[in-house]
């Protein structure tokens, strides 16, 4: 980010530059496809037709978008921190712990809509605790919190493992995964959402904890962009010695963010367990921790911009598994190649095209703010 | 008896499953020391297991495979080092994007070349490393104890095995015996330094970064062609991050690369071994808490706990030349 470059417009910052990195990531992609003898285009367009083209299919990509805005508001509150959570996979993973025991609880005795708050409690609290350790070792004893968040990805898988085999799993049954929750461990679906529309939601599980997801992204953007707290979490990720001067608690500040950001990423476990399936099974988090990190960069950690990324990773979801149907020769795996390549293009290689874009702008004439003036830091 | 032969079999074990963790550890040590972090290891080292697996089901020789392994990690490589030393961009971001991509391509790629859901074709006897039986293993089997450790642990390797033990000393050396590693390990200290001695700091990262490619190359050739016979979609499931643990549990050192490897080996092995036996003084152990203990151990040292683990100064961080 100390790049010297020249300050461009917010429109082509923030617009501009990651479309362009995401239509070079899908240019990539496209020849992946071509090189296992399909057709990109049409590839594309059975990608549209299956998320959007009919009712359950926008179910299914909203159903997605929803684990996708809280994972990428939980890597998005780490960046603004200057930190990398890797580990909202694991985060959101023993955050199921927080949905299923509250669940099997009080499921049989409760209405949903007093199981759902202790659900949600239950969630932020377990994948803040997971996040806490992380978070702490990094203020107070200096280890790197990518490192020990990826460690924390396996070590949760374990404990997870283990938990559902030896401890969960209800007597007699082969199954990992818990007993089937009743009436009160299941959230209505959102059909009366949709229905205004003319659309039919069918089977797809779009379920309340979209709106609870939309809520998180508010508040997020309140308390990032509206609060001491999120002033100074800003300042410690654009300077962590200009917070330290002025006299901003460096470790607390890293702590509270990690904790909220394993918060965020533990409610996503609201969604499959309590939204979907109606019991826990292992792996229900099924890789949206790590798709977080690509949202986060395409929507540049801004509320704003996270929500339409998460719906696009929605759209590839659940296209991506039309165009399995369609195109053998094309399996789901599809999305884990453009889910990388946009981190790639959109993270890693975010500046490449800029130089380029600025000249363009530059020569475009001059136009007033199009000055090269120096980027604030 | 019973006891020290079981032994030998936990050992063998041990140093069958600590090789890719001691080739791609090493790799990461070439790059993580020449200040470029690499959590991209596990990427690597798959998409170099399918290459090789695929190149030898196709050409039938061993050796083409090793090398389209190593082509392959080599190629990711130079892109990790594109995005973070000419790019300059976040090497963590760029590591997790290849390791994404190695995912999904291996197994679009496999499925559509090979239709078997994924796999690559069994290799056949040739396409394949074989073991090396050391002289005179055969006649001295019956020797007791020193019979047993030298036909049974020492002899009936792979090649690569050997080479990957050779290649500790060797890296040893390199790094601290020759210019070229005084340069590399100066480029991950402090590289302005090394930039105002005049020496390309962007050259000299990008070869220490081609050396993690090719070792992450050979460790995922083993995987495919050696320790089996063909490649299985994510076969490495998870060994790129242990070997990253077991880097920073070495605390960035050739030898107790070696070590830390082997320990997560044997840790590995005694887990497979001990389904539903109990320990002796402990009582039955949950295999999941042997499986997670490297991970548990590399963030208690990380913590500082059990001594402290120094990354090297530079690392992660992009070399901007002073204006």
């Amino acid at each position: 980010m100390s790049a010297p470059y020249a300050k461009l417009p917010a429109w082509v910052d923030y617009g501009l530059i990651p479309l362009i990195n995401l239509v070079v990531a899908f240019m990539v992609a496209g020849l992946v496809v071509l090189a296992v003898g399909e057709s990109p285009l049409r590839a594309a367009s059975l990608l549209i037709q299956g998320a959007f083209g009919y009712g359950e299919g926008i179910g299914f990509t909203l159903y997605y978008a929803t684990n996708f805005i809280f994972t990428g508001l939980a890597v998005a509150v780490a960046f603004h921190c200057g930190l990398f959570n890797i580990g909202g996979e694991g985060q959101a993973y023993v955050a199921g712990l927080g949905v299923a025991l509250p669940i099997l609880w009080l499921d049989q005795i409760m209405p949903w809509y007093v199981v759902f708050p202790a659900a949600i409690l239950g969630s932020a609290l377990v994948g803040a605790a997971w996040a806490f350790i992380p978070g702490w070792l990094q203020a107070k004893r200096g280890s790197h919190v990518v490192i020990t968040t990826i460690m924390f990805n396996f070590i949760a898988s374990s404990l997870m493992v283990y938990v559902l085999v030896d401890v969960l799993k209800p007597a007699g049954s082969m199954a990992p995964q818990t007993r089937t929750f009743e009436e009160g461990g299941q959230l209505p679906r959102l059909d009366w959402l949709l229905s205004p529309f003319g659309l039919d939601i069918g089977g797809a599980p779009f379920n309340l904890s979209f709106l609870l997801a939309l809520v998180a992204a508010f508040v997020v953007w309140v308390v990032i962009w509206r609060t001491r707290l999120g002033y100074e979490i800003r300042t410690m990720g654009h300077s962590p010695k200009a917070a330290r001067y002025a006299g901003i608690k460096e470790s607390r500040i890293i702590i509270i963010t990690m904790m909220m950001s394993g918060a965020l990423a533990g409610m996503m476990a609201l969604n499959p367990i309590m939204g979907d399936q109606h019991r826990m099974q292992l792996d229900f988090v099924t890789g949206a921790g790590f798709v977080g990190i690509a949202v986060a960069l395409m929507g540049r950690s801004h509320p704003v911009g996270i929500v339409p990324a998460a719906i696009l990773f929605g759209v590839l979801y659940q296209g991506g598994a039309e165009i399995s149907f369609e195109m053998p020769q094309i399996s789901r795996d599809m999305i884990t190649i453009i889910q990388g390549l946009v981190i790639l293009f959109a993270g890693a290689l975010e500046n490449m095209f800029r130089p380029a874009i600025t000249t363009f702008f530059a020569t475009l004439g001059s136009a007033g703010e199009t000055k090269t003036a120096p980027a604030a830091e | 008896m019973e006891t020290f032969d079981t032994l030998i079999v936990i050992l063998q074990s041990t140093v069958r499953v600590s090789v890719p963790l001691i080739l791609a550890a090493l790799a990461g040590l070439y790059s993580e020391r020449a200040g470029i972090f690499d959590i991209g290891l596990e990427g690597k080292m798959l998409a170099a297991a399918f290459a090789g697996g695929a190149a030898a089901a196709v050409t039938a020789s061993a050796l083409m495979g090793l090398a389209a392994a190593i082509f392959v990690s080599v190629c990711l490589a130079l892109v990790h080092a594109f995005a973070s030393i000419t790019q300059r961009g976040n090497q963590i971001v760029s590591g997790v994007a290849i390791n994404f991509i190695a995912l999904g391509a291996t197994v679009i790629l496999g499925q559509a070349w090979f239709q078997q859901g994924g796999r690559t074709p069994q290799l056949v006897e040739g396409a394949r490393f074989s073991t090396v039986e050391l002289p005179f293993a055969a006649e001295i089997a019956n020797v007791p104890i020193l019979g047993s450790i030298y036909s049974n642990l020492l002899s009936g390797h792979f090649l690569l095995t050997y080479l990957a033990f050779a290649l500790v000393p060797f890296t040893w050396w390199v790094l601290y015996r020759t210019r070229f590693g005084l340069r590399l390990r100066a480029v991950g200290e402090n590289p302005g330094a090394v930039d105002t001695a005049g020496i390309s700091v962007t050259w000299m990262r990008y070869r220490a970064v081609i050396c993690c490619g090719i070792l992450c190359g050979i460790a995922g050739a083993y995987l495919s062609m050696a320790m089996t016979a063909g490649f299985v979609k994510g076969m490495t499931a998870g060994k790129g991050f242990i070997a990253l643990a077991a880097l920073i549990f070495a605390k960035w050192k050739p030898v107790n690369v070696m070590f830390a490897c082997l320990l997560f080996g044997f840790l590995d092995a005694m887990s497979i071994r001990m389904q539903g036996n109990a320990l002796p003084l402990i009582g039955e152990v949950p295999v999941q808490l042997m499986q997670a203990l490297p991970y548990i151990l590399t963030v208690v040292l990380l913590a500082g706990f059990i001594g402290k683990a120094i990354p090297p100064k530079a690392g992660g961080v992009p070399y901007v030349k002073e204006r």
